[in-house]
């Protein structure tokens, strides 16, 4: 950061200033450290379990780049990334599975339409009643009205659709799919989830930082419940399985080259990512978020409209991390609405981007590759250190070994990734790859 | 009549059973705020960890309690709190002050608090397993049901003994704390602070004494009300999700930096879920044949279910957000 502006080229542009070459050296050798991981990994759990990581790991490099737009450039603190992961895997999960005639072939989803038509008729209504002041009715009576009329007509509307959800249920089972290719439910999940994050993003971008994770952590704990909770839709805890693959699936195949061949398929979207982002990175737009980032407030003195830049880019990150939770939720190739985690979603894709470098892509690619890994490898590297002192307990101490240590070798991926956590924000807090910040000073 | 003990059982007290434990929660998160200025995310684990305390000294020490007539948890309650005080403490020095002293933004104090949620999260399940276990390890739990002095009521009220030592030890702890607060040189010297950090420390007041002294306090009430709820249900070490969005709420509701209204905001939020998820079709069963007969009551009258209970403080709190952003008693951060 010092050096840059020695380093810079003296010759001021419009466009930024292109740095001095350097040789990147530390670049070189994390990744290098990572090629070893990996080939280590490879070597020890065998190509099929080390692919199926790698594309793992892939999808979640798309939702620590969501983030690392929303933290990294722009400073805001999303905590409910698996929120928005599971409104892609719920979208994925829509659009791809065969069509369901129990439910199509009946009168149901005609009647399911008349509900969602009449929620929208008691939604126009309420928004009437709360512009009734315009009539000349006083403002405290138009309050009045209008909440009351909001439970009444919400009340209707709810049994009704309990009415029609219950019917299906119990006559076709859940609604079923549209059996489009995955990736359009892809590309609509990314749009589900920028819908919801310009939601959040307008009522909560303008407060302070805390209220935004606080506010996101609440909307993916909502999603997760009506996932899990809607069976018409979801199946709920029953889970639907198998989603179609866009690419060959194993049946085909076979596991180790299937998965290659989805792995190449995230790896070009990973590329035109990067290459979309990289190309705004350096744009003036680039340079306008980081100087809102930098400096509020001459920023907005400089006639930046800077709630409105704030919400692209946090519309921005949830579009990518619906996308990511797609193509997640694709390859696990099945659709569990209980499976999202806060923990597994929303705090490893955070460590991901904290420990690569917010703001630097690349960094954010080689965090979400090195923290899966450890991540995923922490379990049996626990256990066998448990059961390490367990036998050593057992021999000097003659203790009795618990009972459940499988699960509880689980955990010690929870606290793994909370001394990550803790770890670079006190010594590496720009992360391992730091942002090149460049000064025009 | 019978509708009445219903409401009563399922809406007065159980929505006084969770506001209470929210309010309680809340303050600490509050006093918090107020001091460190950042939100705190390890609260709700910092009530596991009092609460997983109590859970080990209890299988420790079963029939110490039958002694004096007290349930054993209750018992151990005070060393409880005095260990997840000094866990608080260590927290601090370990975590957050080194962050403090490079003088990051709040927000990475937040980022920082998230994963000491999940280091004591890893950690108390490390040791206590996944599985609920109850805090009455040799003990009974008492219920008591007390009949309506009306004629024909033959549904009583129930109420157990945890929850009346809910509600006596929650008074105990905000009578405790106002009077520290108002009475106490430390309670005067952390309420200047809260006011404006700088002209506290020009006149004199030692900033670090009060930052310990803030998080024993946030340590020891976390530990009540986390031994309080696993009182009244079971003790899971996956609590602390489920009450976080209620806590922060509640300490949002009632405005940040506020402990009173973070007590008002907790009851507010603790009352609302019970509300919201009560079906209000068995109070209007009685007037059902008075109704006009085109008007036909659907048998299920509830806001939501049951199952979405963690929709019902998300929506006051954006509701806080959008109409009042300071909460209901103007509570000074934004």
């Amino acid at each position: 950061m010092s050096n840059s502006a020695k380093t810079r080229n003296p010759a001021y542009t419009p466009k930024d200033a292109t740095q001095e070459r350097r040789f990147p050296l530390r670049e070189l050798i994390l990744f290098g450290v990572l090629l070893i991981a990996v080939l280590a990994v490879y070597a020890t759990m065998g190509a099929a379990y080390s692919t199926r990581m790698l594309v793992e790991a892939a999808c979640y490099a798309i939702l620590a780049l969501g983030l690392t737009i929303q933290w990294g450039y722009a400073g805001q603190f999303n905590a409910g990334v698996m929120g928005f992961v599971a409104l892609g895997g719920f979208c994925a999960m829509l659009f791809s599975v065969p069509v369901n005639d129990a439910f199509w072939g009946t009168e149901l989803p005609g009647e399911l339409g008349r509900v969602l038509l009449y929620g929208i008729a008691a939604t126009l209504l309420v928004v009437a009643a709360t512009k009734l002041d315009r009539l000349g009715v006083p403002k405290k009576l138009r309050t009045l009205i209008a909440v009351v009329l909001a439970l009444v007509l919400y009340m209707v509307v709810i049994s009704l659709l309990r009415e029609v959800t219950g019917e299906i249920q119990s006559r076709a089972g859940f609604v079923g799919g549209f059996g489009l290719p995955a990736w359009t439910g892809w590309i609509v999940g990314g749009a589900l989830a920028g819908g919801v994050g310009y939601f959040i993003g307008h009522i909560c971008l303008g407060l302070r930082s805390d209220y935004l994770a606080i506010a996101t952590l609440g909307i993916a704990e909502i999603i997760k419940a009506f996932l899990k909770n809607s069976d018409w839709l979801t199946r709920g805890t029953a889970t639907v399985s198998p989603l179609p693959w866009p690419t060959p699936g194993p049946a085909e195949l076979g596991f180790t080259l299937s998965r290659a061949i989805y792995l190449s398929f995230t790896a070009v979207v990973i590329a035109a990512i990067f290459f979309l982002l990289h190309r705004a990175y350096h744009a003036p737009w680039g340079r306008m978020i980081r100087a809102i980032r930098d400096n509020e407030v001459s920023a907005a003195a400089m006639g930046k409209d800077i709630n409105k830049r704030r919400l692209e880019i946090f519309v921005l990150g949830c579009v990518l991390m619906g996308l990511g939770g797609g193509m997640l939720g694709t390859f696990n190739s099945l659709f569990d609405p209980q499976g999202y985690l806060p923990l597994n979603h929303t705090f490893l894709v955070l460590v991901m981007v904290i420990l690569g470098g917010p703001g630097n892509n690349l960094g954010t690619i080689f965090g979400a590759v090195a923290v899966y890994i450890i991540w995923i490898m922490s379990e049996p590297l626990a256990l066998f250190l448990m059961q390490l002192a367990v036998a050593f307990g057992e021999g000097v101490f003659g203790w009795d070994a618990p009972s459940n240590m499988d699960s509880r070798a689980l955990q010690a991926r929870v606290l793994v990734i909370g001394l990550l956590i803790t770890m670079v924000l006190r010594f590496a807090p720009k992360g391992l790859l730091p942002e090149k910040i460049k000064n025009h000073s | 009549m019978n509708e009445l003990a219903f409401f009563i059982n399922n809406v007065v007290i159980a929505g006084s059973v969770s506001g209470s434990i929210y309010a309680i929660g809340a303050v600490g998160v509050t006093l918090i705020f107020s001091i460190m200025r950042f939100a705190h995310f390890a609260h709700a684990d910092m009530m596991t960890f009092g609460a997983f305390m109590v859970l080990l000294l209890t299988t420790l020490f079963p029939a110490a309690g039958a002694s004096i007539g007290v349930p054993t948890a209750i018992l151990m309650l005070p060393l409880a709190m005095l260990l997840t005080a000094v866990l608080a403490v260590g927290i601090d020095k370990a975590f957050y002050k080194p962050l403090r002293a490079h003088g990051v933004k709040p927000i990475v104090l937040v980022i920082g608090s998230l994963g000491v949620t999940l280091i004591l999260q890893g950690l108390i399940r490390l040791f206590a397993g996944t599985s609920g276990q109850s805090l009455y390890v040799d003990d009974r739990k008492e219920i008591f049901r007390l009949a309506l002095p009306f004629e024909g009521a033959r549904a009583p009220i129930v109420i157990t003994e945890p929850q009346i030592y809910l509600f006596v030890l929650t008074l105990v702890a905000v009578v405790t704390l106002h009077l520290f607060l108002h009475r106490s040189r430390l309670g005067k010297a952390m309420r200047a602070m809260s006011d404006n950090p700088e002209l506290a420390q020009a006149s004199g007041i030692n900033t670090n004494t009060i930052v310990t002294v803030t998080w024993m306090i946030a340590g020891a009430l976390a530990a009540i009300a986390g031994t309080l709820l696993s009182l009244d249900v079971t003790f899971k070490p996956d609590l602390s999700f489920f009450l976080l969005l209620p806590i922060f709420a509640a300490a949002i509701v009632g405005g940040v930096g506020h402990p009173y209204g973070a007590i008002a905001g907790g009851f507010v939020v603790g009352f609302a879920e019970t509300l919201a998820v009560f079906n209000w079709n068995v109070l209007l069963r009685p007037f059902r044949d008075s109704l006009p007969t085109w008007l036909e009551l659907p048998s299920n009258l509830a806001f939501v279910g049951t199952e979405y209970k963690i929709v019902v403080p998300f929506f006051i709190l954006v509701a806080i957000l959008v109409w009042r952003p300071t909460g209901l008693f103007k509570g000074k951060v934004i």
